[in-house]
């Protein structure tokens, strides 16, 4: 054992590792334990110091006290335990050279009676010195702990206005309405949006009670939603509502209603947010009202009206419903004579006369397009009452219609269809409804008939023709008659008129006024008519091959229809003089019928295409002449030289004695068309008696069933050699 | 009605504060009643406490040694709350003059009180953020002001992550930090578990109780788990161990038991 092992500052080496050992564990600080020691070692010569010290002056080892405070030796455990070891270990190994030079040293028994006395007082220091460095320590900090939560405080208090100045910003600058009301319904804020909407007065919507906002219009759900929001079973609900504003007027929003809850989860607050979408409803009203009404009449339209059928027919078991289709007879000759606008205005009044039919409840009228209108009943008797309902527009069409000073019939057909709801779809009722229509129509129009299965399934509709229309045209279902034109003079054929005929695979030979009026339509004609007109122009080039040159009877003549669309055809003139040049024939045999009623108003645009034909050579014919209301002055200008007279007139030459009246027109017509250079064909010839009279009139040439009635292209060759004979 | 997002929480010194207790814990007296009451009640279940406080402290001490040594000395301290002594500044400023700490927490009487700790050193700042937000961290005045983020930075996470719960996503938390630190940089962990406590399970869950009855739930994770944190990164020697036995500078022997409660560990950015 060396000197130095034993030596005093070795011993204070192990009085500051027992020290240190001891008051680790209960220290806070996170220096290593050696560490620690090391700050422990300067403290334990203080107390040596302290121990050996002639005069013993407390305020020394009071520093040693705070000092272990500063080590951050906080607990009261720390300075119990550095009493311990101070009064067990400082004299035993500080004593010796603490006594160096003391008064104590020598002292021997009575010399460590000092030290232990002086141990006792440095204790006591020790124990004040830690004490009250404690004290001040934990004061210092509990101030600064309490500092930094009121600067803590400060800082979020200012934040927090800052927050509630932007959300209050956010509230009341919103665009959409926000309110707040308790659980119990009572309203407890609202932005200025949402005053606005209510218009404006706040203290009308603060403290009311959210249940008062019933609206008729409210679905059940709406506030089963808002029950169930309220007690906490919903976080949230968006629904379609309207209020009434306290003027009465109504607003409707997009409502979105929130369940606000507190931090622990327990619900506050509901919160509502509304987008005014009054204007937009009104909008969407309007675009489903014009979707849904015809422009001209404002009655319901084809859309709405199927709609209400539908519903009609998915009204279940019991329910019948009753529908009348009608369509106007000889809207088109109103509409082509008089203009659209007189046709419209002719529709419009049409419409009211309607409307005011059909004003019972479950009843309905609507325009499909054109000149049909529908009028649907769903009450309790519809057997009888849709009788009445047809009963009703017929009696309602009976007064004439005043139309730009003219007073003018109107007559319709109609087809009824009534039974039992939920056997047949909207589509199949309609088109039963059309059928049975043309069923009237055809038996002279001006009334109704009722619908009947049998006859649906033979009829033709007009839809189905429509569409069957062009494939017809490629798989060659037309054909051409052809009846004769016979000269009155001599009874000689001189030509003959083109009719075309579709013979439709399930329907056989359909006449062309079911299908013209389609063709036109459908723009069909066109095509149609070149044909027609192309196998015309070769059948009368074949019957001038086949006659051989015979000057005496002058080759054949062919007349082809024009319809009003292939009139305005820019490819009229230069398909006509090719198709002529092609098959060889002279444009003089060719004449080309229009109707009277294509030419009215007609100007000279219209007409440059006919003269230029005529100019040509092309016979122009004005056909149905004295239907329309014919302006005799205007004939002087058409290219016109043929007048072929409607058969309303011969009709009334088939009593005999003829109504001297009826003569005496045809008598006028002939001779203003005689000095006009026009010539006159009449048509509807059906006895001899009446091709007497109309060859007395002085008509030049004419047909009808006395002569022939229309057939294939061979027969009439036959007619003209047996003629020739 | 609820406070929006962005609107900071108010302060309620009648609720215990982790940050205050953790300094109650360390002996320190920056804490209120209710801070020490709630602290009593957890030492009821785990007397150690203190000593396991103490272990992280120790652990953060070594760590900010260590990124020094490594030649790091940018510090980002998330959850630093209001420890009386042996702060990051103090360690690292000391080991290198130049180095640079932000301490973040978002306790605002644990930032007033840093902000005043700071009061004159203008290489250390305390900033109001949260962990789950990283990029408030990020973003924040006072990283930019401190901190380059173009060079590596340690970023402490001690005693913190066990505060966050599943359903914050502590880990994309840290994947945000992580990815937005260049390479070299360091991460600290330490990690409350059971592992390593010397008491049964059901008694530390009566410590854990108490936290969920103060709103700061301690969410106890097994290594695996704690594992995940350092995705990305590579373990630095020896790995993820108790807080002791990392890079210990001092005999084990002398440790407390509890000082082996949880994890510890460092990793380095590839």
């Amino acid at each position: 054992m060396s000197a130095d092992q034993d030596g005093p500052e070795d011993r204070l080496r192990r009085f500051a590792t027992i020290w240190s050992r001891a008051l680790f564990p209960v220290t806070a600080t996170s220096l290593t334990r050696p560490e620690f020691e090391s700050q422990l070692t300067p403290l334990a010569q203080q107390l040596r110091a302290a121990l050996g010290e002639r005069v013993f002056r407390a305020a020394d080892s009071e520093a040693v006290g705070a000092a272990l405070v500063a080590t951050h030796c906080t607990e009261p455990e720390a300075l119990s335990r550095t009493l311990d070891v101070v009064d067990a270990y400082l004299v035993l190994y500080c004593g010796a050279s603490a006594a160096d030079g003391t008064a104590a040293a020598e002292a021997g028994a009575g010399g460590r009676e000092e030290l232990r006395a002086r141990c006792s007082r440095i204790q006591h220091a020790v124990a004040a010195g830690f004490a009250r460095a404690l004290r001040e320590r934990t004061r210092t900090e509990q101030e600064a702990i309490s500092r930094a939560a009121l600067d803590a405080r400060g800082t979020v208090a200012e934040a927090l206005h800052a927050s509630e100045a932007r959300f209050r910003a956010v509230f009341h600058g919103a665009a959409i309405g926000i309110g707040i009301a308790d659980l119990r319904g009572t309203v407890l804020e609202v932005n200025d949006a949402l005053i606005r909407m209510f218009g404006g007065l706040e203290h009308q919507l603060r403290g009311r009670n959210v249940a008062e906002w019933t609206h008729p219009d409210d679905s059940p759900h709406v506030w089963r939603l808002y029950e169930e929001l309220v007690r906490g079973d919903r976080e949230h609900y968006r629904v379609e509502k309207a209020f009434y504003r306290p003027d009465g007027t109504v607003l409707w929003t997009n409502l979105t209603v929130s369940l606000l809850r507190d931090a622990d989860g327990v619900p506050q607050y509901q919160l509502a947010l509304m987008e005014d979408t009054t204007e937009r409803r009104l909008l969407n009203l309007r675009l489903r009202y014009e979707a849904t009404h015809d422009a001209l009449t404002g009655l319901p339209n084809r859309t709405l009206f199927f709609e209400r059928l539908e519903k009609a027919l998915s009204a279940g078991e019991g329910a019948r419903f009753g529908l009348c289709y009608l369509d106007l007879d000889g809207f088109k000759t109103v509409n082509d004579s008089l203009g659209h606008a007189a046709g419209d205005r002719l529709l419009v009044e049409v419409a009211d006369r309607l409307q005011s039919c059909a004003t019972a409840p479950g009843e309905m009228v609507a325009r499909l397009g054109g000149d049909e209108f529908v009028a649907l009943t769903t009450g309790p008797d519809t057997e009888h009452e849709v009788d009445e309902l047809a009963g009703r527009i017929m009696h309602a069409l009976a007064t004439p219609i005043r139309v730009e000073g003219r007073e003018l019939t109107v007559r319709g057909s109609i087809g009824i269809v009534e039974g039992p709801a939920a056997e047949r779809g909207a589509a199949e009722v309609l088109r039963s409804a059309d059928i049975t229509m043309y069923r009237a129509k055809h038996a002279g129009g001006n009334r109704y008939e009722l619908a009947d299965p049998e006859a649906d399934a033979r009829a033709i509709t007009r839809h189905g023709l429509t569409t069957a229309l062009p494939v017809a045209l490629e798989r060659g279902e037309f054909f051409i008659e052809y009846q004769p034109l016979v000269h009155l003079g001599d009874g000689s054929v001189r030509g003959a008129e083109a009719l075309v005929r579709w013979l439709h695979p399930q329907h056989g030979v359909i006449s062309p006024d079911r299908f013209i009026p389609l063709a036109e339509h459908t723009g069909l004609i066109v095509p149609l008519g070149r044909w027609v007109l192309e196998q015309s122009v070769r059948q009368a080039r074949a019957w001038e091959a086949g006659a051989g040159a015979d000057p005496a009877a002058g080759p054949l003549r062919v007349n082809v229809n024009l319809s009003p669309c292939q009139l305005t055809h820019p490819g009229l003139v230069s398909d006509t003089v090719e198709i002529l040049e092609r098959a060889g024939l002279a444009p003089g045999s060719l004449c080309l019928e229009v109707t009277e009623s294509a030419l009215i108003g007609a100007d000279d645009d219209l007409l440059k295409p006919l003269r230029r034909l005529a100019e040509m050579g092309v016979d122009i014919a004005l056909d149905d002449f004295g239907t329309g209301y014919s302006n005799l002055a205007n004939l002087r200008r058409l290219p016109v030289s043929v007048l072929k007279l409607d058969r309303a007139f011969t009709q009334g030459m088939q009593h005999f004695p003829a109504d001297p009246v009826d003569l005496k027109i045809i008598e006028g017509i002939v001779s203003l068309a005689h000095s006009l250079d026009l010539a006159v064909t009449v048509e509807g010839v059906e006895t001899g008696a009446q091709a007497d009279q109309l060859r007395e009139l002085g008509c030049d040439t004419a047909q009808g069933w006395y002569y022939a009635r229309p057939g294939p292209p061979d027969r009439l060759h036959e007619l003209a050699l047996a003629d020739a004979t | 009605m609820e406070r929006p997002d962005w609107a900071p929480p108010g302060i309620d010194i009648t609720m215990p504060s982790v940050a205050r207790m953790y300094d109650h814990y360390l002996g320190g007296s920056h804490n209120f009643e209710v801070d020490r009451e709630a602290a009593r009640r957890a030492m009821e279940f785990m007397p150690g406490l203190p000593k396991i406080m103490q272990a992280n402290r120790a652990f953060m001490r070594r760590a900010v040694r260590f990124c020094v040594d490594e030649g790091v000395s940018q510090f980002l301290d998330i959850g630093s709350g209001i420890p009386t002594f042996g702060n990051v500044h103090e360690v690292a400023q000391r080991a290198d003059s130049a180095a640079r700490v932000v301490y973040v927490d978002h306790d605002p009487v644990a930032v007033a009180h840093g902000r005043a700790v700071l009061e004159g050193n203008d290489q250390a700042a305390a900033a109001y953020a949260d962990l789950r937000k990283p990029r408030e961290i990020l973003g924040s005045s006072e990283v930019a002001a401190q901190l380059d983020l173009e060079r590596p930075v340690a970023l402490l996470l001690v005693a913190i992550l066990h505060f966050v719960e599943d359903a914050y996503d502590p880990y994309a938390a840290v994947a945000e930090l992580r990815d937005a630190l260049p390479p070299g940089s360091l991460i600290a962990v330490t990690h409350a578990s059971y592992e390593g406590i010397p008491v049964p399970q059901e008694q530390a869950d009566g410590t854990v109780g108490v936290y969920k009855d103060i709103r700061n739930p301690l969410i106890m994770r097994s290594r695996a788990e704690i594992a995940r944190f350092f995705e990305g990164y590579d373990m630095v020697e020896p790995g993820l161990v108790p807080m002791p036995h990392w890079r210990a500078d001092t005999e084990l022997a002398e440790e407390d038991p509890w000082s082996f409660s949880g994890f510890a560990g460092v990793g380095r950015k590839r």
